[in-house]
């Protein structure tokens, strides 16, 4: 084969083999993940313990899980559209999920619902949710090679219209019926809905264990469809799953405290800076981790030391917003 | 042997491949050439299962496409598109890795990370194994994803205008590269080119296409004739006979 690179310089002949970097960084941020969860638990917490213990240890699962659910629908939803740009909240993921409740509650009305128990009315949505989100998002990922410029604007599209969408519906709804809904819509890391933790807890470790099963799959999936078709991955079943996956966490994030957009383009964007490498095995941990240390130890901060109560999804709005910013100019220059 | 029976592909109105009959037998490199838009890389896409067909069938080694599952199809043909933009980070030896997938399901046996490094090897690629993508040149990028192909083992590769955007020594180099896939590996390659002079040397079989439709097949000397060309491409050419090979120009 006459076809040899002269081109190749000394450091390249050299070239270190990919260090032990992404796992070290696993290492480090596990700890620093504990750090997080124990200034949580035990700072201030002078007087009391067996009052504020639970209380907060409630608070700080939703806070893991809601970090894990971004964490993980961000990376997954990253994968099966080959891209690091859009992520389920910027594509309008939550927005549907909020018109979803909407709906619900608009047609049945919140009496109804209030008799009936919150559980089964979230296991209603996230289903509803699952059902809406993988066949839009199929249809809309599915259908080949669509431009990302085109993608950010068709989720900016969907996003404006199911808020407008739910918007409209909440207008027209009883004023008490709205005020039960609208409770659930603000962002907020304070308000948790503690009823809905043990259920989501459920969901999620059966939409994981789904996810577990394809895991081989997610690393071929990001070279994009035509070479993951190639490589025999059954594309078409995988990327439904996954969506439904997707849908489902975002929904049980969501419900949880409400929609944040740029939370998981920040700890995702992050996590590909810092693990160097895109191998899911190194991503999906690095992600999780950095999703609930931004929450736990953002909350802890800003409530321990600074005793804000609800800036913290102010911050990392404003944070992954510029992100984002940079990243969409970053990619149109390439 | 790949037989193609009656494909088509139409989006609305336009046809693109319009039904399409052919026979690709086992060796050697198959060349598609034609003009813009007669639906060349539309039918190797086809033959790959990446965009589904209109009407007809395709048939490879006796298994029908649309009915085999995609993991046994990807043990015996695979792809290299001309657009790899990739949104992973990825080192030349994770890249190739991923050509053991349809075996090993991303758990590579001994046997498997014996064969990646032979690909890497036969591709010269040893010096920049373990570098990102990111950090390469255009033409050793190239060379990777045709080690990754390589290293899927199929015995049909199919080729999507593999010298797009490569100079002269890397194109002389990526075809020297086909032609051992085919002579030394003993694979089947089908590839598209735009380079007719590219197609008349390295080809044992030329397949011409205009309009969607097949216009002539056959060995680089039936094809390779000023009239069937001309006729092609609605230019003027001339034939010359340069070592043995027929090299033509079209620049007046």
């Amino acid at each position: 084969m006459a076809h040899t690179e002269l081109s190749a310089t000394p450091s390249s002949l050299a070239a270190p083999k990919p260090a032990r970097r992404p796992a070290r960084a696993i290492a480090i941020l596990s700890i620093v993940a504990l750090i997080a969860i124990g200034c949580f638990m035990l700072i201030g917490a002078s007087a009391n313990w067996a009052f504020i213990l639970p209380f907060r240890a409630g608070k700080l699962w939703a806070l893991i899980l809601v970090g894990y659910c971004v964490a993980v629908s961000t990376v997954l939803f990253q994968t099966v559209t080959a891209n690091r740009i859009l992520t389920p909240s910027i594509m309008g993921f939550d927005a549907l999920y909020i018109l979803i409740q909407t709906i619900i509650v608009f047609f049945f009305s919140s009496q109804a619902l209030s008799g009936a128990d919150p559980r089964l009315q979230f296991l209603l949505e996230v289903a509803t949710m699952a059902a809406f989100a993988g066949v839009l998002f199929q249809w809309l990922f599915m259908s080949g090679n669509r431009s990302l410029h085109l993608l950010v604007l068709v989720g900016i599209v969907c996003g404006v219209f199911f808020r407008s969408l739910a918007g409209l519906m909440q207008r027209m709804l009883d004023p008490n019926e709205f005020l039960v809904l609208q409770d659930t819509f603000f962002a907020s890391f304070n308000s948790t809905d503690r009823t809905l933790l043990g259920v989501s807890t459920v969901i999620v470790i059966a939409a994981s264990l789904v996810g577990l099963k394809m895991m081989p799959y997610f690393d071929v999936l990001t070279l994009g469809r035509p070479a993951a078709v190639s490589l025999g991955v059954p594309y078409k079943a995988t990327v439904a799953t996954i969506l439904v996956i997707v849908a489902v966490l975002v929904s049980v994030s969501t419900a949880l405290v409400g929609p944040i957009t740029f939370f998981g383009l920040l700890v995702v964007s992050l996590a590909h800076a810092i693990a160097g490498e895109s191998k899911h095995r190194y991503i999906l941990p690095i992600s999780i981790l950095l999703g609930v240390i931004c929450l736990v130890g953002g909350q802890t901060i800003l409530e321990r030391l600074f005793a804000f109560n609800t800036a913290l999804s102010i911050i990392i709005e404003f944070v992954g917003g510029i992100v984002f910013i940079f990243l969409v100019l970053r990619g149109s220059m390439r | 042997m790949i037989e193609i029976s009656g494909v088509s592909k139409a989006y609305g109105e336009a046809v693109v491949v319009d039904d399409v009959s052919v026979t690709l037998p086992r060796g050697g490199i198959v060349s598609i050439i034609g003009p813009n838009g007669a639906g060349k890389s539309t039918l190797l896409s086809m033959i790959a299962r990446l965009i589904p067909m209109s009407t007809g069938s395709i048939v490879v080694d006796g298994l029908d496409i649309t009915k085999t599952p995609s993991n046994e199809l990807a043990q015996r043909l695979s792809i290299l598109r001309q657009d790899n933009h990739l949104a992973a980070r990825l080192t030349v030896h994770d890249l190739v890795s991923f050509g053991r997938f349809p075996y090993s399901k991303g758990r590579l046996t001994p046997e498997d990370i014996r064969l990646i490094n032979e690909a890497i090897a036969h591709l010269d690629l040893q010096p920049f194994a373990h570098r990102f993508l990111d950090e390469l040149s255009g033409g050793q990028r190239q060379r990777a994803f045709v080690a990754m192909v390589l290293c899927q083992g199929t015995d049909f590769v199919l080729f999507d205008e593999p010298l797009n955007n490569l100079d002269v020594r890397h194109a002389t180099g990526m075809m020297k590269i086909l032609k051992h896939a085919a002579e030394d590996l003993g694979r089947t390659v089908v590839v598209v080119l735009h380079d007719i002079n590219y197609a008349s040397a390295y080809s044992d079989r030329i397949i011409a296409m205009k309009d969607g439709k097949i216009h002539q097949q056959g060995t680089p000397e039936e094809i390779i004739r000023a009239d069937i060309l001309e006729d092609i491409y609605c230019t003027a050419f001339e034939i010359h006979e340069i070592g043995g090979k027929r090299i033509v120009t079209y620049y007046q």
